[in-house]
């Protein structure tokens, strides 16, 4: 009972601290951020950018080369507005591990949070913690829940990628024939959304037909034996979509040294690195990411936009970000970087990520 | 104790025979393959293809050959749990040598990358043997601190296929006399530990030592050197797959082989090597490795539903040891009867 007396005790106090947002939190980032006048709630597009913020990037995993690369961008976009970023993170994507490092950057004292979400909901609480102590917190490529954050910048809308992934396949196997995905784990929820918009995009290809999705758990040996499951189990199989860049390497790494090169056609969400090899020996005529480095890049300008008062993170405000121009933030404070880009082998050589 | 170790006792040429073949511990893992690749064979013809068959072996020559090291050190009574993390580190550090310095001969990184396996492995050794940690805690600091020290030197880099060799590449690939070259090094590595755990002094004494350590102390044994040497073979041998998991999977990070460790000790299991030591041949834990390879490309290949896969994985591997456990009791009380007969 006693135990349970406290739950609900925190549990108010949160919902407290959550509704009554507008009073409680401003204190807070007056407190916090006391010297300077532009911490009010309303925004003011014409203030300029805050010298020497502090904005943590907090990756779902460190040593990720796609967080590392995004990372990366963030930095960048730091040192032109004359931030200090830098990027914590636990070396294992489990849903609890963020918790930890979200205190501690509370404790630092952090200007602003940048961070990919293991899971939407374990982080919320602590986000907020984070929001009522005057954090501005973004986040970037994997979104929490909308309650504890103030943006979510959307690397690529959810239905561009599965629409776009099926039309590219199309194009290289002439919209005819039987096809199966590669996925990441059954409950991977990006995937599993991007899935469902290209079933909804095969719909406009009668002569396509998907017989199954394959999961090769991000993981190199299990997306290898499922690509050559796919491939036993239907001899007539014409193309592949793999919307993770493990299972597409993987995958790849097969077909490039099988019999069914350059016959069974592969396309999907992948690095140019990675997939250079494979672009120029034929095994992949063209697969399609969004640049990770910009998507930090957008991100660390997003959070400097708020810290500094241009944004509140309200629909339909605007703010700059350097090279890539300006934004504009959308419903739910979504910002959307842009369509991704499709590598073949003519451009894949400009890239270098 | 092994049946290998006992002698053939005198008896009818036609009984000699099947007391051989019904003795070989490891029937029952041959039962379950010849069960598996008949069934599976017969819903889908292809799955018994020549290509198929060159893909299974394929795919599990890297983790039989982990487990053909993880028996070495588990028959002396010990585990090693941070064969994942050595297969990691070799594998990133022979894939970073050979992307950023393309000169090194790929033969030097090879050996390159064992070495660093020994050394990992001596570290396992002297803790398990020297310091007397239990194994278990012992390795699975070192699970830790391995993988710690492949991070810390990756810094989030990953090489890519097109940054190593093509020559380097091939070798994940390529097919020496129909066989995949990787499966052929396996092949050859499980012959010459096999022979020598049956034939020579030192590993006769790794089984003693699993038996009874007290035992073997009073016997004489260099229990220490021999506990190293085991942990030593298998730090090189988790060196050589960490150089073959670069060449097959051409991506390379610092999260490479993580978990595989589970898999290896599993595949030990199975093949009919005793956890708490003393018994089982490397030949076991190489088919034990064939039927867990075995079962999850049966499974892609059966179309089975990708929810429900992990779950069959299990319930087979348990009926595979079931089904070897039955096995072994009704031999051994067959034996046990007809030695009775005899006797009178």
């Amino acid at each position: 009972m006693n135990t349970r007396a406290v739950a609900s005790l925190v549990g108010t106090a949160l919902l407290i601290s959550a509704c009554g947002g507008t009073t409680k939190s401003d204190v807070a980032r007056q407190q916090s951020s006391a010297p300077s006048a532009a911490s009010s709630s309303t925004a003011n597009p014409n203030a300029p950018i805050k010298q020497g913020l502090k904005i943590a990037f907090l990756p779902k995993q460190v040593n990720n080369p796609y967080f590392t690369i995004a990372d990366r961008g963030g930095s960048d976009a730091g040192k032109e507005f004359g931030a200090e970023v830098k990027e914590v993170g636990p070396s294992d994507a489990n849903a609890s591990s963020q918790v930890s490092y979200i205190n501690t950057l509370v404790q630092q004292k952090q200007d602003a949070i940048v961070i990919s979400a293991n899971d939407p909901n374990a982080v919320v609480p602590a986000l907020k913690q984070a929001m009522d102590a005057g954090i501005k917190v973004v986040s970037y490529d994997s979104d929490s829940g909308q309650d504890g954050r103030h943006l979510f910048i959307n690397q690529a809308g959810a239905e561009d990628l599965g629409r776009t992934e099926v039309q590219l396949l199309a194009q290289q196997i002439g919209s005819k024939g039987k096809i199966a995905i590669l996925s990441a784990t059954p409950n991977a929820t990006n995937q599993n959304t991007w899935i469902d918009f290209m079933k909804d995009e095969l719909k406009k290809y009668p002569d396509m037909e998907l017989v199954k999705v394959a999961y090769g758990n991000d993981d190199d040996q299990k997306s290898f034996t499922e690509t050559q499951g796919l491939l036993r189990s239907y001899p007539d199989l014409k193309g592949i979509i793999s919307p993770t860049t493990v299972g597409i390497a993987a995958a790849a790494r097969y077909l490039s040294s099988s019999s069914y090169k350059g016959k069974v056609k592969l396309t999907g969400l992948g690095t140019p690195n990675q997939l250079r090899k494979f672009v120029k020996d034929g095994t992949i005529d063209g697969f399609e990411l969004w640049s990770p480095g910009d998507l930090g890049y957008l991100a660390g300008y997003a959070a400097a936009a708020l810290a500094s008062g241009q944004i509140t993170g309200a629909e339909g405000e605007k703010f700059k970000a350097g090279r890539l121009g300006e934004y504009t933030v959308g419903a739910k404070g979504e910002v959307l970087l842009g369509k991704p880009t499709v590598f073949t082998k003519d451009n894949v050589d400009e890239f270098d990520f | 104790m092994t049946a290998l170790s006992e002698a053939t006792p005198p008896g009818h040429g036609g009984r000699r025979l099947f007391d051989r073949v019904t003795r070989v511990r490891e029937l029952g893992i041959v039962l379950a393959l010849a069960a598996l690749f008949g069934v599976t064979g017969a819903v889908n013809p292809t799955f018994l293809s020549f290509g198929s068959i060159r893909d299974i072996l394929l795919n599990s020559a890297i983790v039989a050959m982990l487990a053909v090291g993880q028996t070495l050190v588990i028959v002396t009574r010990n585990v090693d749990l941070s064969i994942s993390s050595i297969v990691g580190l070799t594998g990133f550090g022979g894939a970073l040598v050979l992307a950023d310095s393309p000169a090194v001969p790929i033969a030097v990184v090879i050996a390159g990358c064992v070495a660093l396996g020994v050394v990992c492995g001596a570290i396992n050794g002297l803790l398990v043997g020297v310091a007397k940690v239990p194994a278990l805690v012992a390795t699975l600091g070192t699970l830790y601190a391995f993988r710690g020290i492949d991070y810390a030197w990756a810094g989030g880099r990953q090489v890519n296929a097109a940054d190593m060799p093509e020559s380097f590449l091939s070798l994940g690939s390529r097919s020496v006399l129909g066989l995949p070259l990787l499966a052929l090094v396996a092949l050859i590595v499980l012959l010459a530990v096999g022979w020598m755990l049956r034939n020579l002094r030192a590993g006769r004494e790794l089984y003693a030592i699993g038996s009874n350590p007290d035992a073997a102390v009073l016997a004489g044994i260099q229990v220490r050197r021999r506990i190293m040497t085991a942990f030593m073979a298998n730090g090189a041998l988790a060196g050589l797959a960490g150089v073959m998991w670069a060449a097959r999977f051409g991506t390379v990070d610092a999260t490479v082989a993580t978990g595989k460790e589970l898999d290896v000790i599993a595949a030990v299991v199975v093949g009919g090597v005793a956890i708490f030591g003393g018994s089982g041949t490397v030949f076991g834990a190489a088919l034990g490795a064939l039927l867990l390879t075995g079962i999850t490309s049966a499974l892609a290949v059966l179309r089975v539903d990708a929810l429900a896969q992990t779950a069959i994985n299990g319930a087979l591997l348990i009926a595979a040891i079931v089904l070897d456990r039955v096995l072994a009791l009704r031999v051994a009380a067959a034996l046990r009867r007809r030695r009775y007969r005899d006797a009178r």
